[in-house]
């Protein structure tokens, strides 16, 4: 079996063939990450750089991890801000890419589009790691490994994403993939964080967690970052966390087990309360541990096209 | 030695002639001689435009030569050949260069410049800042400036935010008749957006624009000018509904407001942006299909007044970056016509003689230009158009300096291929 696409650029669009493909190599992965020994060779002679405009730690980690444990040499490259800020274009970046024979590109970008981008002027395969509030593929896709694993299949559970969808790569990716393997999705948070014609995405809405949560088996909470206040998107974190928070007491009201998930990094009791996190229904940290997995499905699948 | 041109058997559409008949037309010293069957007439050029169209001189109201400034993107000599190529003889350019055209230094330049390109054959007029510096805050020499041959004022690029600024320039500028002619956006609304906002910005995750920062725009301008009824207000680029129905209200009470579209906004929509191709950025951003539709019933119904292109150069390095970085615009000039037949005259929205009061009659009357008519002892300002001439767009064949345009590749039919003016004969190719 072979993946359709050369490059992994967002799920929206990726078929269900696809989509399944990676999971199913992700749980052979996931077996290889158990063994005292966790290197593979496949990816031996391979060069792959991790261009990250945007800074950020766990995919990084996560990226490299699993492009060493394929066997992988890897070059990271992580500017603060845009190369552009450096005097640089992500052109003239691209182009050096192509002069050093890089075989796969994995980039980071605060500008929605950048991977695709990239992937129309370099030979090299290229992976989406987050571009602006567009995708972020292996992030969608980690997600539903994790609940593919949870609950033994994606067709018909129900999902809940909490939070700033406006600015979220995480939510879309979410939406396209999770919708296209059969699951309900649905969004919460406040009017101004819930961006404009996104019901039109399959996906339903709503502005109360109470509303919601007896109607949801999974719980996709976003990280609330603080500088949305600062632009007027909601009034403080206090009230935030008041009425967008998701803690004991609501999900309690549920009536059902409720599976927590985030993407990372948490501000405990804010969006999500300490207890959740650390508590029995929390996949959180299995969400890291699957992130590694899915992410050498992805480079294998990709690298041996 | 009398210089003397003959178009032979050639199809005259001129809407304020009253005239849609094939014939000849006889030009002498730049001025029509005669329009009717001549038979055969001793000339120094002839030639059979047999299939072929001439109409009254088209006119882009809405054009940026980029020069003084920006001569990377566009110069006067550069954006001149486009618009010769386009099909213009003439064009009124925008005052966002550096130095702005916020003084008459700067707008005699521009005229004088263009004087000398082409044996002067597109005539070139400056829109002045309304704006010193097009800041928003002081108002620009206007009385100067008219004196020094402007024809409008507009801060284009910036919207003028300030109600009171915007206030006075319509009560300044009303003493002369000239219009101020807004860039309609109320920029609170639209800091870092880069595409229409809705389903496709959502989809992107792209930073929008909404609609309603142009509609509020337009709808405080009116309000405005129902205060100074003396003004005579145009809104630039047109490109929502909603804007429309708030200028089609307008007119109905007949305040002194007329409108243009471009090209681009009558024939793209926001899925365009899909590909994120830096080409679908511009500002106002292309708008949904129900947009575009609404775009194409006022130009039938009369409701807009002009087609203007918007031609905003850009390099390809310029262009060539992350989708939230490039610059907003796009070149026009050239594709202009060809974008009006195939989606205007095709699809029976406009008729010829409706197509030239959009890109001839209309922009010269609202600036308080001279009309241009084809009818015997007139000067002869012309454009030739070959309407059935199918062909596929190459942004690298164009004249202007930048090639940024979202149409490569797309097959239109209609193109211009020669103008007359200013005693002068250009043919393409």
């Amino acid at each position: 079996m072979k993946l359709q696409t050369r490059h992994l650029l967002g799920l929206e669009g990726m078929s269900r063939e696809d989509l399944t493909l990676i999971l199913d190599t992700a749980v052979s992965f996931k077996e290889v990450l158990e063994r005292p020994i966790k290197k593979v060779p496949p990816l031996q002679g391979k060069t792959i750089v991790n261009l990250f405009f945007e800074s950020s730690t766990r995919t990084r980690i996560s990226f490299e991890l699993a492009e060493r444990r394929l066997s992988a040499d890897v070059v990271n490259f992580a500017a603060a801000g845009s190369s552009v800020s450096k005097g640089e274009t992500l052109k003239d970046t691209a182009r050096n890419i192509e002069a050093m024979k890089i075989d796969m590109v994995v980039i980071r970008h605060a500008s929605p589009g950048a991977a695709h981008f990239l992937s129309r002027v370099v030979k090299a395969n290229v992976i989406n790691a987050g571009d602006g509030a567009h995708e972020h593929p292996t992030q969608g896709l980690l997600d539903m490994f994790t609940l593919r694993e949870k609950f033994g299949r994606l067709e018909g559970i129900r999902v809940c994403i909490v939070g700033d969808i406006l600015h979220s790569r995480v939510a879309r990716s979410n939406i396209h993939g999770l919708r296209a393997m059969g699951a309900e999705v649905s969004v919460c948070g406040p009017a101004t964080l819930i961006p404009r014609g996104i019901e039109q995405l399959g996906v339903k809405v709503y502005h109360r967690l109470e509303d919601v949560i007896p109607h949801t088996d999974v719980l996709n909470v976003l990280r609330i970052q603080l500088e949305r206040q600062e632009s007027g998107f909601f009034p403080s974190l206090r009230e935030y966390h008041r009425y967008f928070g998701v803690t004991k007491e609501r999900v309690a009201q549920a009536g059902h087990a409720i599976t927590i998930m985030h993407p990372g990094p948490i501000n405990r009791d804010v969006e999500l309360s300490a207890d959740l996190a650390d508590g029995e229904h929390s996949v959180i940290l299995e969400q890291v541990t699957n992130g590694v997995a899915v992410r050498m499905a992805v480079l294998y699948l990709l690298g041996s096209r | 030695m009398a210089k003397t041109i003959f178009l032979k058997n050639v199809r005259i559409v001129d809407p304020a002639s009253g005239l849609d008949e094939t014939s000849d037309l006889l030009i002498i010293d730049g001025k029509i001689e005669k329009i009717g069957k001549a038979g055969s007439v001793k000339t120094d050029r002839e030639l059979d435009l047999t299939g072929k169209l001439v109409v009254p001189g088209l006119m882009d109201m809405h054009v940026h030569l980029r020069e003084p400034g920006f001569e990377h993107k566009e110069t006067i000599e550069t954006g001149v050949r486009s618009a010769a190529y386009g099909g213009f003889t003439a064009v009124a350019c925008m005052p966002n260069t550096t130095p702005a055209i916020d003084d008459e230094s700067v707008a005699r330049y521009v005229q004088e410049k263009s004087k000398q390109l082409l044996g002067g054959i597109v005539d070139v007029y400056p829109i002045a800042a309304a704006t010193k510096g097009r800041k928003g805050e002081e108002l620009s020499p206007m009385a100067e400036l008219v004196e020094a041959g402007a024809v409008g004022f507009s801060d284009d690029g910036s919207p003028i935010m300030s109600a009171n600024i915007m206030r006075r320039a319509f009560e300044y500028s009303s003493m002369f008749g000239v219009p101020v002619i807004q860039h309609a956006e109320d920029s609170t609304l639209t800091r870092g957006g880069s595409m229409n906002e809705g389903l496709q910005s959502t989809r992107l995750g792209m930073p929008g624009i909404p609609p309603v920062a142009e509609e509020l725009m337009i709808g405080r301008d009116i309000m405005l000018l129902r205060y100074v009824p003396g003004a005579k207000y145009h809104v630039a680029h047109l490109s929502t509904r909603g804007g429309l129905e708030l200028v089609r209200a307008a007119r109905k009470e007949k305040l002194n407001i007329t409108c243009e579209v471009t090209p681009h906004h009558f024939s793209l929509t926001d899925e365009a942006v899909d590909s994120f191709d830096t080409n679908t950025k511009m500002n106002p951003p292309l708008r949904t299909a129900d947009d575009v539709q609404a775009m194409k019933e006022g130009l039938r119904d009369g409701a807009i007044d002009v087609i203007a292109t918007d031609h905003a150069p850009h390099t390809v390095d310029e262009k060539e970056v992350e989708f939230t970085m490039a610059p907003f615009g796009i070149v026009g000039l050239e594709t202009a016509v060809g974008l009006c037949v195939t989606e205007l005259l095709e699809q029976k929205f406009l008729s010829w003689p409706e197509l030239i009061e959009k890109l001839s009659t209309n922009p010269r009357k609202i600036l308080g230009l001279p009309a241009v008519r084809i009818s015997e002892g007139e000067k002869a300002n012309l454009t030739f158009i070959d309407p059935d001439l199918e062909w596929i767009v190459r942004p690298e064949e164009f004249h202007s300096k930048s090639k940024n345009s979202p149409f490569g590749g797309r097959r239109l039919k209609g193109r211009a291929f020669g103008i007359f003016n200013n005693g002068k004969l250009f043919t393409a190719g």
